[in-house]
């Protein structure tokens, strides 16, 4: 286990040096999830006021559209240098290459969760400091669940021709219930009064999911990458 | 666990991708302190046949044995044991010699990994350039950092493809030595290389494969130019000639 934890804390610290030196994923990422927030406000609220309950589906649909565009420039990089095939010599188990880029991901969705979900709460008034820790626990939920599916498709399409179309294709519909999830559990405690036993209802379905997405991506890792 | 061993055997390997056969019915048996040269033109099953014996590879029937271990049980503890030096070298060109080194040093969990990572760029010839990022290296300072990267470990088995590529003729020597070196430690290297001039005396045998096939290499001594145009001439004449002529780098 220890073996396992070190191998997957050295991946993701070289996944996040790499990230630093670059800062390719990070500009990208938000400039991405910023526009696409703020095309939606253009569209969606009239007059200073914003279209009922639409803040916490454009936060997930922010999130979503910027960790696809994350995973595929993670492996991408991968795949360039052909550096999977070394990750994949090491002496330890797969599934610990497998946690350690998952951990490079939630840190690069976090930063770009930490400027959508300010950006969200202007543009469309979302009172998001009004549950902090609820919305801090759906986000994080809601992330792992994205990011552990989408991590093992990135990795299984690192060597597929038109990987940039298949990711969204595969990815989507595996985490519509994760998506889903995220946007009635956030906006639950967006609402005026905000609905704690349904926020605590849709995070623990959340939690459900990322226990379910885990476990069946550690299980399968290393079969699907074994040529 | 630790999987040590001092032969490598390749039984009846074939690999097929769809309905190309990449390799058929490959055979071949290595001992430790012995260079093994795999030669062939293009696209004769090379790389293919080192991505099956360094475990990134199924085979499609046939199996590999690493002295008493086969990949499918011995998994991480015989990945531990084996060094890849692909045509694609594994390194991250944002990270700098020294960083990609210890990367590597700590993903197989070294003992003292900045000390042996000193030593390796040492090796490399890069101890001044250790801090600058890899993207800066021209192919030839890539390929000496990318072989002391699969060297990092001191494994048994050595698989390389191609290693003299981007090398000057200073480098290249240096690395015939550095081979002979891991011979006489005990090493089983196999190096799939066209550079039949710094391979000659290097060898200690040849396989030779085209198409995928193994082919007979005659035991007669002389020049290692020779022989393999002999063998690729003496398989199938008439489809050999093309790939005869194909010209192993002078």
């Amino acid at each position: 286990m220890k073996q396992f934890l070190r191998v997957a804390w050295v991946v993701m610290r070289k996944d996040l040096t790499v990230e630093m030196r670059s800062r390719e994923i990070v500009y990208t990422t938000v400039f991405f999830a910023a526009s696409c927030v703020l095309v939606f406000a253009f569209a969606l609220v009239r007059e200073g006021r914003p279209l009922e309950d639409a803040s916490a589906g454009i936060l997930w649909i922010a999130i979503a559209f910027a960790g696809t565009l994350a995973l595929g420039r993670t492996f991408e990089r991968e795949r360039h240098t052909e550096t999977l095939r070394a990750l994949m010599l090491a002496p330890s188990d797969r599934p610990a290459i497998y946690v350690g880029k998952l951990l490079g991901v939630l840190v690069l969705m976090a930063i770009v969760e930490a400027v959508l979900v300010p950006m969200v709460g202007l543009l469309f008034h979302a009172p998001v400091l009004a549950r902090p820790l609820w919305l801090a626990a759906l986000l994080a939920a809601g992330t792992l669940g994205f990011a552990s599916v989408g991590t093992l498709f990135a990795a299984m399409l690192v060597r597929a021709r038109s990987r940039d179309v298949l990711l969204p294709v595969l990815l989507y519909p595996i985490t519509i219930p994760v998506i889903i999830a995220g946007v009635r559990g956030t906006a639950a405690i967006f609402q005026a009064t905000p609905d704690e036993p349904m926020a605590r209802f849709w995070a623990a379905l959340l939690v459900f999911f990322d226990v379910v997405f885990v476990t069946l991506s550690l299980w399968t890792f290393e079969p699907l990458m074994t040529e | 666990m630790e999987c040590d061993f001092d032969r490598l055997v390749v039984d009846d390997v074939s690999r097929h991708f769809g309905r190309r056969r990449a390799l058929t019915r490959v055979s071949l048996t290595c001992g430790a302190g012995t260079i093994l040269g795999l030669l062939g033109p293009n696209g004769a099953g090379k790389s293919t046949l080192l991505a099956i014996l360094s475990t990134l590879l199924a085979p499609t029937s046939g199996q590999v044995r690493y002295g008493t271990f086969d990949a499918r049980s011995a998994g991480p503890g015989l990945r531990g044991r084996l060094g890849l030096l692909g045509h694609d070298l594994y390194l991250y060109p944002e990270l700098t010699a020294r960083e990609n080194l210890e990367f590597f040093a700590r993903l197989y969990g070294l003992r003292h990994p900045r000390e042996r990572v000193g030593r390796a760029l040492a090796h490399a010839g890069l101890a001044d350039r250790a801090d600058d990022a890899v993207s800066g290296f021209s192919r030839g300072m890539r390929q000496r950092l990318a072989l002391e990267r699969a060297l990092l470990h001191g494994p048994r088995l050595l698989l390389l493809d191609e290693p003299f590529t981007g090398l000057d003729d200073a480098s290249g020597h240096a690395l015939v030595s550095r081979l002979r070196g891991l011979r006489d430690e005990g090493a089983i290297v196999i190096a799939a290389t066209h550079d039949l001039d710094l391979a000659e005396g290097l060898l200690d045998d040849v396989a030779i494969l085209r198409d995928g096939r193994l082919l007979a290499v005659p035991r007669a001594s002389g020049p290692l130019r020779e022989r393999y145009r002999e063998t690729l001439l003496a398989a199938a004449p008439a489809a050999a000639a093309p790939a005869a002529r194909e010209e192993p780098a002078r």
